[in-house]
């Protein structure tokens, strides 16, 4: 991966020109460093011409007391989040950016908590009694330059006389505990504020401290309907960083593992979609169908929905011996079942007319807002990590990346109902190959070191790009781990495609785009 | 049934100022024919109130996948009369506590509690609900959610099966049923002076 490290005058010229002149047009991610002695930002690039090319563009500055960045949120839409996310994190302030908030934590939180010096005393952050104030969460400061001039400057995030409703943090169909604020004319949706941090388990500070087989653990609790994916990356990163030769058998049934987990986050994010629509009957069916896919698990490794069973170097145990005759009773139930899916569900004139026409995210605007995964294939963009950057088995198998030029709620909807039958034949090429010979796990040391440098590893998890880098200066815990979270920017996305639609519609929206909330705030 | 077998956990049989009349009364209906059933209201109500317990949409993170589970198909509660759950917390019996409760939700969680309605109950489900969890180390987490509000049934697990949370359920079912329904009122009063922390390991 090419490095590009510049200082922080220069870096909005630098990310221009990658923008512009080499069109990188899709920002995996911001990763903010404490590095000690100074504060910066990793940005990681990606053109959408040539997915598996990422460049990392590396910035500093050494003032801690006023640590102040250039914003690049006017090259990537995507880089408004990840800003105030390093905000909030680190206390580096970006000129030009128009919305300077805090994300995750409150307002009146004391310290930047992934900052080295942080002190994590309970006595200076209590837990607090009384839920932010609606004033507090609408008051955005921003800095901006105007005529050469540096300007602090407060605004209002809703104008005067704005009707504005609030969703969550505890909404039946919110899906989790996110909190979106919507100024609404009539039925209208005007303008969506989305408030994070209902959730923030402050994962990534926590990494810092575990020894890097710890962290798989809080891995799978991030994004839960995908944690075996999400595990795997972090594996995978782990191995490439201490050029660990993965058995062959252990790829296979990993493979086979991050695939039926995709089937089951799939399952219930239409189940979910359906219950939203106002049909039980479709989560109930998804719930059925999905519970065949634990047992698979709980028969392997012993959890259902944590089966908890990558490890670095491999697996932490072989498979059952029934595994492989369960999954392959599986494949055909699922096929059957996925032909009852489309008569319930697909086919209604109902859902039909609910699901066609509304929220189009194109192509252009799923890049720049980093929309990934599935939702991103709906509109026509190719990112699918499995095709760009083949790992484990994938090279193994021949596969369709499932694209669609639509951009609609009803092209999210059918997509992932066809990502199944996908996965579905992945599983068939793979399950009766499974290598029998070299063992299910590779020897590592008891206490496992990374050598010194950044590492970053994507995998494709059910809801789009999962990245995981690391920074390690070879201790046995990191330096630092950031995780991409593919649903943070799926809100972005949101935020985008909801406007002028009806307000009933909202919901509908959100679970197309099936994002899990826990990713999002970490 | 024999007025014999009357049984109320805070009164004795000898306790009774008038058995003998009770008895009596009884044995004469009996005996002309009245097919006559003896028992106590509070127990009839609690027997109602146990199986149709409503529980609150509530969930954080994992454990409401496994929450969403227990009513789904396979271990479904209906089987047990939960299967009625509220979106508000007005209309709702028990909050379940699916999942981390960190320092931002801390406010949210304790407001849905008090808009509840009397008798109330709590099922903290998962161990981040219990103590913090894996995320025990974090600095934004709640180290229990009996920090906040007095829970009645503890359900471990990372996140527990749909079976352990099925357990709990019936766990609190047994509870309603030895209460008594009409000291609920003054056991409120009391809930809400005594102090919090009932979690051993929080202790």
């Amino acid at each position: 991966m090419e490095t590009i490290t510049v200082s922080k005058e220069q870096l909005h010229d630098e990310a221009r020109r990658l923008r512009y002149e080499e069109s990188y047009n899709f920002l995996i991610d911001i990763v903010g460093m404490d590095y000690g002695d100074s504060l910066g930002a990793i940005y990681y690039l990606s053109p959408s011409q040539k997915p598996e090319q990422v460049v990392a563009l590396k910035t500093s500055t050494t003032n801690r007391e006023q640590p102040e960045l250039f914003s690049v949120c006017d090259l990537w839409d995507s880089a408004s989040v990840y800003e105030r996310e390093v905000y909030d994190f680190f206390g580096i302030r970006f000129v030009n950016h128009p919305d300077m908030r805090r994300i995750f934590l409150r307002h009146d939180w004391k310290g930047f908590p992934l900052r080295k010096d942080y002190d994590a005393d309970p006595a200076i952050n209590p837990v607090p009694l009384e839920s932010e104030r609606i004033e507090d969460m609408e008051r955005v400061p921003s800095i901006t330059i105007k005529m050469g001039e540096r300007v602090e400057e407060t605004h209002q995030a809703f104008a005067d006389g704005d009707y504005v409703v609030n969703f969550g943090p505890q909404h039946p169909a919110m899906h989790g505990v996110l909190h979106l604020r919507v100024s609404l004319d009539g039925e209208v949706i005007k303008k969506i504020d989305p408030v994070f941090g209902y959730i923030h388990r402050g994962i990534e500070k926590m990494c810092e401290s575990y020894t890097y087989p710890q962290i798989l653990h809080l891995t799978d609790r991030l994004d839960y309907l995908s944690g075996t994916m999400n595990r795997h990356a972090v594996c995978l990163c782990c191995e490439k960083a201490l050029e660990v030769e993965v058995p062959e058998r252990a790829h296979y049934i990993r493979t086979i593992f991050d695939e039926l987990t995709r089937i089951a986050s799939h399952l219930l994010g239409w189940g979910c979609m359906c219950m939203d629509m106002g049909s039980i009957t479709a989560f109930v069916y998804g719930m059925r169908d999905r519970e065949k896919i634990m047992d698979i698990f709980e028969e392997s490794s012993g959890g259902r929905l944590m089966p908890a069973y990558a490890t670095i170097g491999g697996l932490a145990q072989d498979i059952h011996p029934n595994f492989q005759k369960k999954v392959k009773e599986f494949i055909p139930y699922m096929r059957k079942m996925l032909k009852e899916h489309h008569l319930l569900f697909t086919g209604n004139p109902i859902a039909r007319g609910r699901m066609e026409g509304i929220g189009h995210l194109s192509r252009e605007k799923a890049i720049a807002l980093g929309a990934t995964g599935p939702s991103g294939r709906a509109s026509g963009w190719h990112n699918d990590i499995r095709k760009v950057e083949p790992y484990a088995a994938y090279a193994k198998v021949n596969f369709e990346e499932v694209l669609r030029p639509g951009g609609l709620t009803f092209d999210r909807y059918i997509i992932r109902l066809d990502e199944i039958e996908q996965s579905l034949r992945i599983i068939e090429q793979l399950v009766d190959n499974i290598p029998a010979e070299g063992g299910y796990a590779a020897k590592t040391k008891a206490v496992i070191k990374l050598p010194e440098g950044d590492f970053f590893q994507r995998v494709e998890n059910a809801r789009g790009q999962f990245g995981v880098h690391i920074t390690s200066r070879g201790d046995k815990t990191p330096y630092r781990v950031k995780f991409r979270s593919p649903c943070l920017t799926l809100v972005g996305a949101l935020k985008a495609i909801a406007p002028d639609t009806k307000v009933a519609d909202l919901i509908m929206l959100g679970a197309s785009l099936d994002y899990v909330i826990p990713c999002i705030d970490r | 049934m024999e007025v014999k077998n009357i049984r109320i956990p805070n009164m004795q049989y000898e306790d009774f100022k008038d058995n003998e009349y009770l008895e009596g009364y009884v044995r004469e209906l009996r005996k002309n024919g009245v097919n006559i059933f003896v028992g106590k209201i509070s127990d009839f109500i609690n027997w109602g109130r146990s199986n149709s317990v409503w529980p609150l949409t509530f969930a954080t993170s994992c454990c409401g996948i496994e929450f969403m589970c227990v009513g789904a198909a396979r271990t479904d509660f209906a089987r047990f009369g939960w299967e009625v759950t509220r979106n508000s917390p007005r209309q709702a019996d028990v909050i379940f506590v699916c999942g981390t409760i960190v320092h931002k939700m801390a406010p949210v969680l304790k407001r849905l509690y008090d808009q509840m309605a009397e008798p109330r109950y709590v099922m903290a489900i998962g161990s981040c609900a219990i103590c913090g969890g894996p995320f025990k180390k974090s600095y934004h987490v709640v180290q229990g959610v009996d920090k906040i509000i007095p829970v009645d049934v503890f359900i471990p697990g990372c996140p527990p099966r749909p079976d352990a949370v099925l357990y709990g359920m019936m766990q609190l079912a047994r509870k309603i049923k030895v209460q008594n329904f009409f000291k609920l009122p003054d056991e409120a009063k009391g809930k809400a002076e005594a102090p919090l922390t009932t979690n051993p390991i929080n202790r």
